[in-house]
């Protein structure tokens, strides 16, 4: 090593005499062996891998045997190159970026008078190509956008909820007014969509018994909470997760993803969190036969908010 | 000299001289090559950060193919009869059956599947470090400012992919994310919900969504990132790289290793260690374990389930965000989902790629830079940027709310109040505060110097002593010149000619 250490010399110049073309490793071939117990023991770990496989082993013995494998042989490769390859530091000069300014008055000439003279001269043909090109641009994208979906029309406004609905959970069984306890919590579907992935997504409703009697969570929804039970759709009005959490004795719902929480006994109102409306109720009756079934549809799209939404 | 004459001096080199001037006379590669190999990369620990993100790609292509043999991207509804037990018997999707065969019928499906997981989280983590480093060293600067904004998008792009293709799987925590992105689609206004059922085929959830993402996961945004990171390089190659200031080293050079066989030899071992952790990660810590999620089900949903963590800082945005449903006129916009889903991250990503142009309008500095800043010599940008990080990584933290509050006991009210107050508050005071440290270390005397450390001893009365290390290799030089050899490398011979090293037998 020289005394001007870390003066960088140019590599196309350095004899392989020079002090930069030297290895880092004052102790060549000790450092050789270091590296070389590395990439055995690498191999070992690469070979280990081959057994693994080979008996199947578990996950764990996968991961270490190739893990530690490749890593050491990546480990002794770059330490071969770091400690064993020429030190340097090498320079190379930087060439402007940037032509010299005969050739760039030249290139700009031809980019102006090539192309914007030929589009000059010839307006008609080149309105009429730019027109074409737009025209195919247009075009292009009706198929490539307007094929991928029906159009939504009404759909997020509605629901498969029928004046007569059944509530029945997700096995297909009708839920029954002796069915739920104070504090129980069913979640369910309108009879027949249970299964459909499209129902559940849509549909899907909660039932909470808060009470033995007729129970109104807000002035004209008297009848809607027959025998203490309310049926709210379980859409979070927030990002549409369902509203999974009971707190039983706050009689809150609360949303697992956002933590926004809707007041069960006041309409569902939010009271906490970034939900901007309360979860629509779904007025329900007891029937003869003491089964529980729908009054109507939703009076109100369920779900989150979009453009359409009135 | 006769073309004859020419072959027969490099013919001198055997065999692979002969086929070198084979593909020479047809491809003209000698002249080039002979530069290529001797082209100079400059070396600093930092510039390894990019070269983590290239290496957790390849791997993600390579684990990646390996999946797409086995995976089934449909959302039909199949029995599942495979190893499983806990499942047998269930209506699934094949999506998801096949995620669970792949996991646990494949051999060595697991390890795939974690090492592409974990690929991901290591790639997206090494694009923002290494952006990191750009901004705050201004590598960004003339003539680099294209090469910025492809990393800018590059990053984007992983993002996305990383969101649709955890989502892949179908399970139950994927498939409220998909839920959760179909209505952050509608809330955009006039076209919101014509945009949702276009991407997902319909109202949610359809039947298209899966099949459709798997082919924008698997074939249309690795063939852009795939076009963006060659452009990346080539604009690297072409631009040649930035340095740091340091000895012989000028706006006009590069110093450092040439390209073979130094920074090939690195390069190299350096692909197989980032494979090798990856490996070990894939096979000792568990990752997305999709068979404890169970299937999607549009009605269920879990407890405390947070998304992978490039996506935190806008579940942590849709957290904090206050109510603001506007409505009028028959129409409703929801502010409360399009600000912090849509509007926020375009603020962000959009002052990202106004940088440059910001910071040349505010400096006039219209000149071309090779050598790169240290953070503390421009505090107006390293306060900038940390500001920012400040910001995301608070919107991060909102992303556990519900955590949080569990884990410590406190009302989930005081802290999604507490999130919506500090995402403000820390942010603004970091900025100061970074200023003020910044300026202050510029004042250190012998500021980037190497200095001599104390070494803390106990004599036998108990009485304690700092006294002044012995010289150790680099001390006194400045930090970013090239470091000296350290003397543990040596085995004691003595080079009396380095100045300041000071040689330790072994």
């Amino acid at each position: 090593m020289t005394a001007d250490h870390g003066t960088p010399v140019s590599l196309s110049t350095a004899g392989l005499d020079d002090p930069h073309m030297q290895p880092l490793a004052k102790n060549p071939e000790r450092a050789e062996r270091w590296i070389a117990l590395s990439m055995f023991v690498g191999l070992l770990g690469i070979i280990g891998f081959g057994v693994a496989y080979w008996y199947d082993a578990d996950p764990w013995v996968y991961g270490l045997t190739l893990g530690a494998g490749v890593t050491l042989l990546g480990f002794g490769i770059t330490a071969w190159g770091k400690y064993l390859m020429p030190k340097g530091p090498f320079v190379e000069e930087r060439h402007d970026l940037r032509g010299t300014d005969e050739e760039r008055e030249l290139f700009a000439a031809a980019v102006v008078q090539r192309g914007g003279g030929i589009l000059g001269r010839r307006k008609l043909l080149a309105g009429m190509a730019g027109l074409s090109l737009a025209a195919f641009g247009v075009v292009a994208a009706f198929p490539l956008i307007r094929s991928l979906g029906p159009l939504p029309k009404k759909t997020l406004d509605t629901t498969n909820w029928r004046k007569g609905s059944y509530l029945v959970d997700q096995t297909g069984r009708e839920v029954h007014v002796d069915d739920l306890a104070v504090g129980g919590i069913v979640t369910v579907f309108p009879k027949g969509y249970q299964d459909s992935p499209e129902g559940q997504a849509v549909d899907q409703t909660v039932l909470i018994r808060i009470a033995t009697t007729d129970f109104t969570t807000r002035p004209g929804r008297e009848s809607w909470g027959p025998a203490g039970y309310v049926a709210y759709s379980k859409l979070c009005t927030h990002l549409g997760c369902p509203v999974g959490l009971y707190e039983q004795q706050l009689e809150q719902l609360v949303c697992p993803c956002h933590q926004s929480m809707f007041d069960v006994t006041n309409g569902c109102e939010p009271n906490f969190g970034p939900a901007p409306r309360p979860l629509p109720q779904l007025p329900i009756y007891v029937d003869g036969r003491g089964y529980i079934r729908a009054q109507s549809a939703y009076s109100e799209p369920v779900g989150p908010g979009f453009w359409e939404r009135s | 000299m006769t073309d004859t004459a020419k072959k027969d001096k490099a013919a001198a080199f055997g065999p692979v001289g002969k086929a070198l001037n084979e593909i020479d006379d047809r491809l003209g590669i000698a002249k080039g090559g002979r530069g290529l190999m001797d082209k100079i990369f400059p070396d600093h620990w930092s510039f390894m950060l990019g070269e983590i993100a290239l290496y957790s790609f390849v791997i993600l292509l390579a684990t990646g193919v390996f999946l797409t043999l086995y995976y089934v991207p449909s959302q039909d509804i199949v029995v599942y009869a495979g190893k499983y037990a806990p499942l047998r018997g269930q209506h699934v999707s094949a999506a998801y059956a096949s995620s669970i065969d792949l996991t646990f019928s494949v051999r060595a499906g697991l390890l795939m599947r974690q090492m592409h997981h974990w690929a991901c989280d290591i790639f997206v983590g090494a694009i923002v470090v290494h952006m990191a480093r750009v901004f705050f060293t201004g590598a960004f600067r003339k003539p680099r400012e294209l090469n910025y904004s492809i990393g800018i998008i590059l990053l984007i792009l992983a993002i996305g992919n990383g969101f649709i293709g955890y989502s892949l799987p179908d399970d139950l925590v994927s498939g409220t994310g998909l839920r959760i992105a179909f209505s952050i689609t509608e809330s955009v206004p006039l076209v919101g919900s014509y945009l949702a059922f276009f991407l997902f085929g319909g109202n949610f959830p359809g039947t298209a969504v899966i099949p459709r993402f798997f082919t924008i996961h698997v074939l249309l945004i690795p063939l852009i990132i795939l076009g963006l990171v060659t452009a990346h390089l080539v604009l690297l190659v072409r631009q040649k790289h930035t340095q740091f200031p340091g000895k012989g080293r000028t706006e006009k050079n590069v110093v450092g290793a040439p390209m073979v066989p130094v920074f090939a030899a690195k390069a190299t071992g350096f692909l197989f260690m980032v494979t090798g952790v990856t490996a070990l990660l894939g096979g000792l810590a568990q990752i997305n374990p999709i068979w404890q999620f169970g299937p999607y089900d549009a009605a269920k949903i879990s407890y405390a389930v947070q998304p992978d963590w490039y996506m935190g800082f806008l579940d942590g945005a849709l957290r904090i965000w206050p109510a603001w449903e506007w409505t009028g006129f028959g129409h409703t916009i929801p502010l409360e989902v399009f600000l912090p889903a849509a509007v926020l991250p375009g603020i962000i990503f959009g002052l990202c790629f106004a940088w440059p142009a910001i910071e040349r309008h505010h400096t006039k500095d219209s000149e071309a830079h090779n050598l790169l800043d240290r953070p503390r010599d421009r505090p107006k940008r390293t306060a900038a940027g940390a500001t920012m990080l400040a910001f995301l990584g608070m919107l991060f933290i909102a992303s556990s709310t519900d955590v949080l509050a569990n884990t410590f006991h406190i009302s989930l009210n005081a802290v999604l109040w507490g999130m919506r107050v500090l995402v403000i508050l820390i942010p603004v005071i970091t900025y100061p505060i970074t200023l003020k440290i910044c300026q202050e270390l510029q004042q250190v005397p012998d500021g980037g110097k190497r200095k001599r450390s104390n070494v803390v001893t106990r004599t036998a009365e108990g009485a304690y002593l700092a006294v002044p290390a012995e010289q150790r290799p680099g001390d006194g030089h400045a930090e970013l010149d090239a470091e000296p050899v350290p003397s543990f490398i040596s085995d004691g011979a003595a080079e009396p000619d380095e100045p300041g090293v000071h040689q330790v037998s072994r």
